[in-house]
């Protein structure tokens, strides 16, 4: 029953994607030449102008392209011009940076948040106006501040994805049930002893959820934040092909960034069913 | 004896045959105002000639014996004879090399338009490497971001838009740094550029609530387009809107039909072009031909820090825009700027640009070889007229000392010593009138200038 339902959905995805670039295809045909041209003109003019092409890359040019990058992932031409392998590469290590700073920060602070209702109280307004701040309207001050775009970037990876994990670790520690925490005190447990070996574990999928949560904004802030700043990573590189109106290029660096934001949510996805239990 | 003459030619005549005496008749001193830079056959001899010369000049402080030496022995036997007890080889050598840089390993950002052409070219084409530097150039997403960059001492130095490091440098849109530039980037080189369904309004009295794109607010770009809308009698903060775009979505944002055209720095007007999206209404050199578009732009702090790497950095950022003003070499550059590492654009589009033999966008074929030029002195004219327009504008609000902000931050003294170390022909004043649409601009009266124009902002 599960396989023969598995199979029925694959190949419905199947038909679905090829539905969907048989469409495209269809939408980006070039036409026929679209006005009589002088040829000393037209062979000063792109292909838009002279071919009817569309604007917009049909799938195979974007295949073709797809294909070129993937042979040479990691060419280096210089400053500017990098290969997808080494850009990813550059993205990945500026969210996994200023991820793991915020996981340093946010897990003990939560912690100490959560056991206290006194600080919960306290600091709860803080926490509830700096929480839907667009992490990019803290560039500017981070440029101005920090002085340095990379760490600026990572600034923001950092500030972005303190919030969730930060409240969901408050959640999961609060709410971990009276009982538990009864039982461990009758048990005359101390209290360092009770963080570790009681309301560690019953948190730790609130918690896990929240580090999910976190690195998949990350992901996302880190392609705008690298347009912004530039330099290196996939935003970068969208940013210097949009520059050149390859759209090709773009394309393929959306279908990236989402196979890769796919991969990490899929790691802490994992994470997250090895400490669940069942109650 | 001046400086700027041939030691060695028995023949000049020393009296003074021009207003400044430099030169031996008016003539003369007409055509080494006027920006030129003469073609030499070598790097070599070109810092031969400079380092000789100063050897004949002081084995002969006298006039009246350098030339009787010079009438009996010959220009050339007395070039040899002086080579046989002065290493003139060796100390050109030394004079090329000038001071040891004292950081080599420099980070420059630009801009990936044409204008940046330059300060991009010197790096595949090893103008940097042969002034001894090791120089990155980084590419940027926008004007503000250079600038912050720049700041915040990320780039050692940076292509900017003229107007720019005097508004950094007054505190305009940014806490008041000291700037200065030693460079023009390029002179020419934009062009207004209007949607293909305007094809027909070809007459800027029509633009009435039309919207343009400009790239920045302190840009050539916007005092241009601004310039050109009051002519034709429309109040561009009022009849029109201005919208500060980058230029990369300009081509886009003319395709959607956001904007109905943009006064813009090229390969992007080029760009649109190639793409079918808009025709070229007008060159930027229809408005004012010479004027300055980007320059080459490095804080105070850099050049006393490191005052050798700035000016090996200048000596680079010159020679380049020498090799660029030359017609021939411009597809070379063409070609060496276009890669996905610098320019990223189609070699046609930019071949288009510089060699200025160009596609309208009407299905004709143009040419004008000045559609783009290149000329690296910082003329300080240029920069009062920028600073009446930003009144003009209201962006300066109150009394401007227009020579003083041009002067300090316009490097013209500093850039005229540095050509004449090269041996190029800098202009002996740094102060030249020239005529915007027909108007002349007199740089000693720029109050006089704001006060003739009817439209402007109330201030």
């Amino acid at each position: 029953m599960t396989t023969s339902l598995r199979l029925r959905a694959g190949l419905v995805s199947i038909v679905l994607l090829a539905a969907f670039l048989g469409i495209w295809h269809l939408a980006t045909r070039s036409t026929a030449p679209v006005a009589t041209m002088s040829p000393e003109y037209a062979k000063l003019m792109g292909l838009t102008a002279t071919q009817g092409k569309s604007a917009m890359p049909g799938p195979l040019d974007v295949g073709a392209k797809l294909w070129e990058h993937l042979k040479r992932p990691f060419y280096d031409n210089g400053p500017n011009d990098k290969g997808l392998g080494i850009q990813l590469a550059y993205s990945i290590g500026r969210v996994g940076t200023g991820y793991l700073l915020a996981v340093i920060v946010a897990i003990p602070l939560g912690f100490l948040i959560g056991m206290s209702p006194l600080l919960s109280k306290a600091l709860d307004p803080f926490i509830q106006v700096l929480k839907p701040i667009s992490p990019l309207a803290w560039m500017p001050l981070a440029l101005y501040t920090i002085k340095d775009s990379s760490i600026s970037a990572v600034f923001v990876i950092f500030i972005c994805s303190i919030w969730p994990m930060l409240l969901n670790t408050v959640f999961g520690v609060a709410s971990v049930r009276k009982e538990w925490v009864n039982v461990a005190r009758t048990l005359e447990v101390g209290t360092i002893r009770r963080a570790f070996t009681v309301i560690l574990p019953a948190a730790a999928p609130t918690i896990l959820t929240g580090m999910r949560i976190s690195i998949g904004i990350a992901w996302l802030v880190i392609v705008a934040a690298e347009m912004l700043v530039g330099g290196t990573g996939i935003g970068y590189f969208v940013w210097n092909e949009w520059n050149n109106l390859s759209i090709t290029n773009v394309i393929i660096a959306i279908l990236l960034i989402g196979i890769v934001g796919m991969l990490l949510d899929q790691i802490l996805a994992r994470f997250t069913r090895m400490v669940t239990f069942p109650e | 004896m001046s400086t700027f003459d041939n030691p060695f030619d028995p023949d000049r005549k020393l009296g003074a045959g021009c207003a400044c005496g430099q030169h031996r008749s008016a003539e003369e001193h007409e055509q080494a105002t006027a920006l030129r830079c003469d073609p030499f056959e070598s790097e070599e001899k070109r810092y031969e000639g400079v380092v000789a010369s100063a050897v004949m000049r002081a084995m002969f402080p006298q006039d009246v014996a350098r030339r009787a030496f010079l009438k009996s022995v010959g220009a050339s036997t007395a070039l040899a004879a002086l080579s046989q007890f002065f290493p003139i080889k060796t100390a050109t050598e030394v004079f090329a090399q000038a001071g040891t840089p004292e950081k080599k390993d420099l980070k420059v950002g630009f801009i990936p338009i044409t204008c940046a052409t330059p300060i991009i070219m010197a790096a595949p084409l090893g103008f940097y490497s042969k002034h001894g530097l090791n120089v990155e150039v980084v590419k940027t997403a926008g004007w503000a971001v250079i600038r912050d960059k720049t700041i915040n001492k990320e780039y050692d130095a940076a292509h900017m838009l003229a107007p720019m490091p005097i508004a950094i440098s007054l505190g305009l849109g940014a806490n008041a740094i000291p700037f200065a530039v030693p460079a023009i980037e390029n002179i020419n080189g934009q062009g207004i550029v209007l949607a293909t369904k305007h094809k027909d309004k070809r007459d800027p009295k029509d633009w009435k609530g039309l919207k343009f794109a400009i790239p920045f607010d302190y840009s050539m770009h916007n005092y241009l387009l601004r310039y050109y809308l009051a002519e034709a009698g429309l109040d561009p903060d009022t009849d029109v809107q201005l919208r500060s775009v980058p230029p990369p979505e300009m081509v886009a944002n003319l395709r959607a039909d956001n904007i109905d055209g943009f006064l813009a720095p090229d390969n992007v007007c080029q760009r649109a072009i190639y793409d079918g999206v808009g025709f070229m209404h007008l060159l930027s050199k229809e408005i004012w031909d010479g004027h300055p578009c980007c320059s080459f732009a490095a804080s105070r702090e850099f050049i006393t820090t490191a005052p050798n790497s700035f000016a090996a950095l200048t000596r680079a950022i010159v020679d380049a825009t020498v090799y660029a003003s030359k017609a021939e070499n411009r597809k070379q550059i063409a070609e060496a700027i276009a890669p996905a590492n610098y320019i990223n654009a189609p070699v046609t589009v930019l071949e288009q640009v510089l060699t200025g033999t160009y596609a309208d966008g009407l299905g004709g074929v143009k040419t004008d070889a000045k559609r783009v030029d290149f000329d690296p002195f910082p003329w300080q004219s240029f920069a009062v007229w920028m600073l009446t327009q930003m009144k003009r504008w209201g962006q300066i609000k109150g009394d401007v000392d227009y020579k003083a902000v041009a002067e300090q931050v316009y490097l013209a003294t500093d850039t005229k010593k540095l050509m004449t170390e090269m041996g190029l022909t800098p202009p002996a004043s740094s102060y030249k009138s020239f005529a915007v649409m027909g108007k002349t601009f007199d740089p000693t009266k720029p109050e006089d200038y704001l006060a003739s124009f009817k439209i402007r902002k109330a201030s």
